[in-house]
Protein backbone atom coordinates (compact mmCIF):
# COMPACT_ATOMS: atom_id res chain seq x y z
CA UNK A 1 0.00 0.00 0.00
CA UNK A 2 1.06 3.52 -0.66
CA UNK A 3 -1.53 4.90 1.18
CA UNK A 4 -0.38 8.65 0.42
CA UNK A 5 -1.00 8.28 -3.38
CA UNK A 6 -4.26 5.90 -2.33
CA UNK A 7 -2.64 2.92 -3.67
CA UNK A 8 -4.34 0.72 -1.37
CA UNK A 9 -3.47 -2.70 -2.97
CA UNK A 10 -0.06 -4.03 -4.12
CA UNK A 11 -0.50 -6.99 -6.50
CA UNK A 12 -3.49 -8.75 -8.18
CA UNK A 13 -2.61 -12.23 -6.74
CA UNK A 14 -5.65 -13.89 -8.95
CA UNK A 15 -8.16 -13.04 -10.74
CA UNK A 16 -11.15 -15.32 -12.07
CA UNK A 17 -13.50 -13.29 -14.64
CA UNK A 18 -15.44 -16.40 -15.22
CA UNK A 19 -15.71 -17.03 -11.98
CA UNK A 20 -16.60 -13.15 -11.13
CA UNK A 21 -13.91 -13.26 -8.50
CA UNK A 22 -10.40 -11.53 -7.62
CA UNK A 23 -8.07 -11.91 -4.96
CA UNK A 24 -5.48 -8.76 -4.27
CA UNK A 25 -2.51 -8.62 -1.56
CA UNK A 26 -1.70 -5.55 0.53
CA UNK A 27 0.77 -4.87 2.68
CA UNK A 28 0.00 -2.08 5.92
CA UNK A 29 3.24 0.64 5.32
CA UNK A 30 4.89 0.39 8.83
CA UNK A 31 4.88 4.15 8.36
CA UNK A 32 3.32 7.06 6.98
CA UNK A 33 1.83 10.42 7.53
CA UNK A 34 -1.81 9.34 8.07
CA UNK A 35 -0.89 7.26 11.23
CA UNK A 36 0.46 10.32 13.09
CA UNK A 37 -3.05 11.66 13.01
CA UNK A 38 -5.24 8.14 13.19
CA UNK A 39 -4.18 7.99 15.89
CA UNK A 40 -1.05 10.06 17.93
CA UNK A 41 0.31 6.97 19.87
CA UNK A 42 -1.94 4.68 18.65
CA UNK A 43 -1.59 4.40 14.92
CA UNK A 44 -4.26 2.24 13.03
CA UNK A 45 -5.21 2.09 9.25
CA UNK A 46 -8.48 3.88 8.75
CA UNK A 47 -11.87 2.18 8.08
CA UNK A 48 -12.26 4.25 5.31
CA UNK A 49 -8.91 3.20 3.60
CA UNK A 50 -9.84 -0.42 4.30
CA UNK A 51 -13.30 0.27 2.35
CA UNK A 52 -11.15 1.55 -0.69
CA UNK A 53 -8.97 -1.45 -0.61
CA UNK A 54 -12.24 -3.37 -0.99
CA UNK A 55 -13.07 -0.67 -3.83
CA UNK A 56 -9.79 -1.03 -5.80
CA UNK A 57 -9.34 -5.01 -5.37
CA UNK A 58 -13.16 -5.15 -7.44
CA UNK A 59 -12.39 -2.14 -9.18
CA UNK A 60 -9.52 -3.85 -10.86
CA UNK A 61 -11.91 -7.21 -11.57
CA UNK A 62 -14.74 -4.63 -12.87
CA UNK A 63 -11.60 -2.60 -15.38
CA UNK A 64 -10.80 -6.29 -16.74
CA UNK A 65 -14.08 -7.36 -17.31
CA UNK A 66 -14.53 -3.93 -19.30
CA UNK A 67 -11.92 -4.82 -21.15
CA UNK A 68 -10.42 -1.58 -19.91
CA UNK A 69 -12.71 0.53 -22.15
CA UNK A 70 -14.70 2.07 -19.10
CA UNK A 71 -13.91 2.77 -15.54
CA UNK A 72 -15.84 1.78 -12.24
CA UNK A 73 -16.66 4.40 -10.12
CA UNK A 74 -17.55 3.94 -6.44
CA UNK A 75 -20.96 5.15 -5.76
CA UNK A 76 -22.52 3.31 -2.95
CA UNK A 77 -21.27 0.91 0.11
CA UNK A 78 -23.92 -1.29 1.72
CA UNK A 79 -23.34 -3.23 5.18
CA UNK A 80 -19.58 -2.66 5.56
CA UNK A 81 -18.45 -4.11 8.77
CA UNK A 82 -14.61 -3.43 9.77
CA UNK A 83 -14.31 -6.17 12.80
CA UNK A 84 -11.21 -5.30 14.14
CA UNK A 85 -8.02 -2.32 14.16
CA UNK A 86 -5.37 -2.78 11.48
CA UNK A 87 -2.06 -1.72 12.09
CA UNK A 88 1.25 -0.82 10.37
CA UNK A 89 3.05 -3.74 8.81
CA UNK A 90 0.05 -5.75 8.65
CA UNK A 91 -0.30 -8.28 5.53
CA UNK A 92 -3.89 -8.23 4.02
CA UNK A 93 -5.59 -10.79 1.68
CA UNK A 94 -8.28 -8.41 -0.09
CA UNK A 95 -11.31 -10.49 -2.16
CA UNK A 96 -13.84 -9.38 -4.39
CA UNK A 97 -16.64 -11.40 -5.72
CA UNK A 98 -18.81 -10.50 -8.66
CA UNK A 99 -22.53 -10.61 -7.03
CA UNK A 100 -24.47 -8.42 -10.45
CA UNK A 101 -23.26 -6.50 -13.73
CA UNK A 102 -26.26 -4.55 -14.35
CA UNK A 103 -26.71 -2.74 -17.32
CA UNK A 104 -24.09 0.99 -16.83
CA UNK A 105 -23.27 -0.72 -13.03
CA UNK A 106 -22.13 -3.32 -10.95
CA UNK A 107 -22.31 -4.51 -7.99
CA UNK A 108 -19.32 -6.69 -5.82
CA UNK A 109 -19.24 -8.28 -2.34
CA UNK A 110 -15.54 -7.27 -1.33
CA UNK A 111 -14.03 -9.13 2.09
CA UNK A 112 -10.47 -8.59 3.83
CA UNK A 113 -8.50 -11.35 5.32
CA UNK A 114 -5.50 -11.57 7.92
CA UNK A 115 -4.47 -14.23 6.96
CA UNK A 116 -7.73 -17.05 6.91
CA UNK A 117 -9.88 -14.63 9.42
CA UNK A 118 -12.30 -12.16 7.40
CA UNK A 119 -11.67 -9.19 9.39
CA UNK A 120 -14.04 -6.69 7.21
CA UNK A 121 -16.67 -6.80 4.69
CA UNK A 122 -19.12 -4.93 2.53
CA UNK A 123 -21.17 -4.84 -0.49
CA UNK A 124 -20.20 -2.61 -3.36
CA UNK A 125 -21.98 -1.11 -6.22
CA UNK A 126 -20.22 0.55 -8.92
CA UNK A 127 -21.22 2.89 -11.61
CA UNK A 128 -19.48 2.13 -15.28
CA UNK A 129 -18.58 5.02 -17.06
CA UNK A 130 -16.19 6.28 -19.84
CA UNK A 131 -12.87 7.43 -18.66
CA UNK A 132 -13.20 11.01 -18.71
CA UNK A 133 -9.94 11.73 -20.18
CA UNK A 134 -7.11 10.01 -22.18
CA UNK A 135 -4.66 9.64 -19.50
CA UNK A 136 -6.26 8.41 -17.04
CA UNK A 137 -6.86 5.35 -19.20
CA UNK A 138 -3.27 5.23 -20.04
CA UNK A 139 -2.00 5.89 -15.76
CA UNK A 140 -4.84 3.04 -14.88
CA UNK A 141 -3.17 0.90 -17.50
CA UNK A 142 0.18 1.41 -16.59
CA UNK A 143 -1.15 0.82 -12.75
CA UNK A 144 -3.01 -2.17 -13.48
CA UNK A 145 0.16 -3.80 -14.81
CA UNK A 146 1.95 -2.66 -11.80
CA UNK A 147 0.11 -4.86 -10.10
CA UNK A 148 0.11 -7.81 -11.99
CA UNK A 149 -3.50 -7.85 -13.80
CA UNK A 150 -2.22 -9.41 -16.91
CA UNK A 151 -0.46 -12.07 -15.34
CA UNK A 152 -3.38 -12.94 -12.61
CA UNK A 153 -5.99 -13.41 -15.47
CA UNK A 154 -6.65 -17.48 -14.76
CA UNK B 1 -48.28 -8.25 -25.09
CA UNK B 2 -47.61 -9.72 -21.35
CA UNK B 3 -51.03 -10.39 -20.05
CA UNK B 4 -52.59 -8.09 -17.00
CA UNK B 5 -52.69 -10.45 -14.31
CA UNK B 6 -49.11 -10.20 -14.83
CA UNK B 7 -48.76 -6.66 -15.46
CA UNK B 8 -50.45 -6.08 -11.87
CA UNK B 9 -48.21 -8.67 -10.30
CA UNK B 10 -44.87 -6.91 -11.64
CA UNK B 11 -46.16 -3.36 -11.11
CA UNK B 12 -46.85 -4.22 -6.90
CA UNK B 13 -43.68 -5.64 -6.87
CA UNK B 14 -41.72 -2.73 -8.86
CA UNK B 15 -43.99 -0.09 -6.45
CA UNK B 16 -42.94 -1.90 -3.60
CA UNK B 17 -39.30 -1.64 -4.62
CA UNK B 18 -39.40 1.50 -4.93
CA UNK B 19 -41.54 2.96 -1.64
CA UNK B 20 -38.55 0.52 0.09
CA UNK B 21 -35.90 2.16 -1.81
CA UNK B 22 -37.00 5.26 -1.91
CA UNK B 23 -38.87 6.42 1.37
CA UNK B 24 -41.57 6.81 -1.26
CA UNK B 25 -45.47 6.31 0.29
CA UNK B 26 -46.28 3.18 -1.62
CA UNK B 27 -50.28 4.64 -1.86
CA UNK B 28 -48.49 7.62 -3.98
CA UNK B 29 -46.98 4.80 -6.51
CA UNK B 30 -49.68 4.70 -9.75
CA UNK B 31 -49.32 2.95 -12.84
CA UNK B 32 -49.15 7.15 -14.34
CA UNK B 33 -46.53 7.89 -12.27
CA UNK B 34 -42.85 9.42 -13.51
CA UNK B 35 -40.55 7.30 -11.38
CA UNK B 36 -38.16 10.98 -12.35
CA UNK B 37 -40.55 14.00 -12.47
CA UNK B 38 -43.52 12.64 -10.08
CA UNK B 39 -41.85 10.39 -7.58
CA UNK B 40 -38.44 12.33 -7.46
CA UNK B 41 -36.56 9.12 -7.48
CA UNK B 42 -32.77 10.50 -7.85
CA UNK B 43 -30.23 8.57 -10.32
CA UNK B 44 -28.50 6.86 -7.16
CA UNK B 45 -31.93 5.55 -6.09
CA UNK B 46 -32.77 4.53 -9.45
CA UNK B 47 -29.91 2.62 -9.18
CA UNK B 48 -30.96 0.57 -6.45
CA UNK B 49 -34.18 0.39 -7.62
CA UNK B 50 -32.81 -1.03 -11.05
CA UNK B 51 -30.41 -4.00 -8.61
CA UNK B 52 -33.57 -4.39 -7.02
CA UNK B 53 -35.38 -5.14 -10.13
CA UNK B 54 -32.77 -7.18 -11.88
CA UNK B 55 -32.74 -9.52 -8.97
CA UNK B 56 -36.46 -10.23 -7.95
CA UNK B 57 -36.98 -10.98 -11.90
CA UNK B 58 -33.30 -12.03 -12.90
CA UNK B 59 -33.42 -10.07 -15.79
CA UNK B 60 -30.95 -6.86 -16.80
CA UNK B 61 -32.91 -4.32 -17.94
CA UNK B 62 -30.60 -2.19 -20.54
CA UNK B 63 -30.95 1.31 -18.67
CA UNK B 64 -28.05 2.59 -20.34
CA UNK B 65 -29.63 1.93 -23.89
CA UNK B 66 -32.77 3.62 -22.70
CA UNK B 67 -31.07 6.75 -21.74
CA UNK B 68 -29.06 6.89 -25.25
CA UNK B 69 -32.12 6.15 -26.88
CA UNK B 70 -33.63 9.47 -25.17
CA UNK B 71 -30.49 11.16 -24.74
CA UNK B 72 -30.33 10.74 -29.07
CA UNK B 73 -34.04 11.77 -29.30
CA UNK B 74 -35.03 8.05 -30.61
CA UNK B 75 -37.61 8.20 -28.12
CA UNK B 76 -38.84 10.00 -25.02
CA UNK B 77 -38.30 9.69 -21.28
CA UNK B 78 -41.74 8.59 -20.36
CA UNK B 79 -41.60 5.74 -22.97
CA UNK B 80 -39.13 4.02 -19.76
CA UNK B 81 -39.81 5.55 -17.11
CA UNK B 82 -43.86 6.33 -16.68
CA UNK B 83 -44.96 3.29 -14.39
CA UNK B 84 -47.22 1.40 -16.83
CA UNK B 85 -44.43 1.61 -19.59
CA UNK B 86 -41.27 0.31 -17.62
CA UNK B 87 -44.05 -2.55 -16.03
CA UNK B 88 -44.60 -3.26 -19.99
CA UNK B 89 -40.68 -3.26 -20.14
CA UNK B 90 -39.59 -5.25 -17.18
CA UNK B 91 -42.60 -8.09 -18.49
CA UNK B 92 -41.27 -8.23 -22.09
CA UNK B 93 -37.83 -8.99 -20.38
CA UNK B 94 -39.07 -11.34 -18.00
CA UNK B 95 -41.11 -13.29 -21.38
CA UNK B 96 -37.77 -13.09 -23.32
CA UNK B 97 -35.84 -14.80 -20.77
CA UNK B 98 -38.61 -17.93 -20.74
Amino acid sequence: MQLEYFQLVDRVATLDLKAGKVECLAQVPETSTIFEGHFPDHPILPGVLLVESMAQTSGFMLLALEDFKRLPFLIQIESAKLRTFVVPGEKLRVTGTLVHQGSGYAVTKGEIFREDKSIAGAELRFRIMPFPTEGLQARVRERAEEVGLGEAVG
Amino acid sequence: MPDSTTTESTFDAVADIIAETSSIERDKITMQSHTINDLGIDSLDFLDITFAIDKRFGIKMPVEQWMEDVNEGRASADEFFVMSNLVAKIDELIAAKA
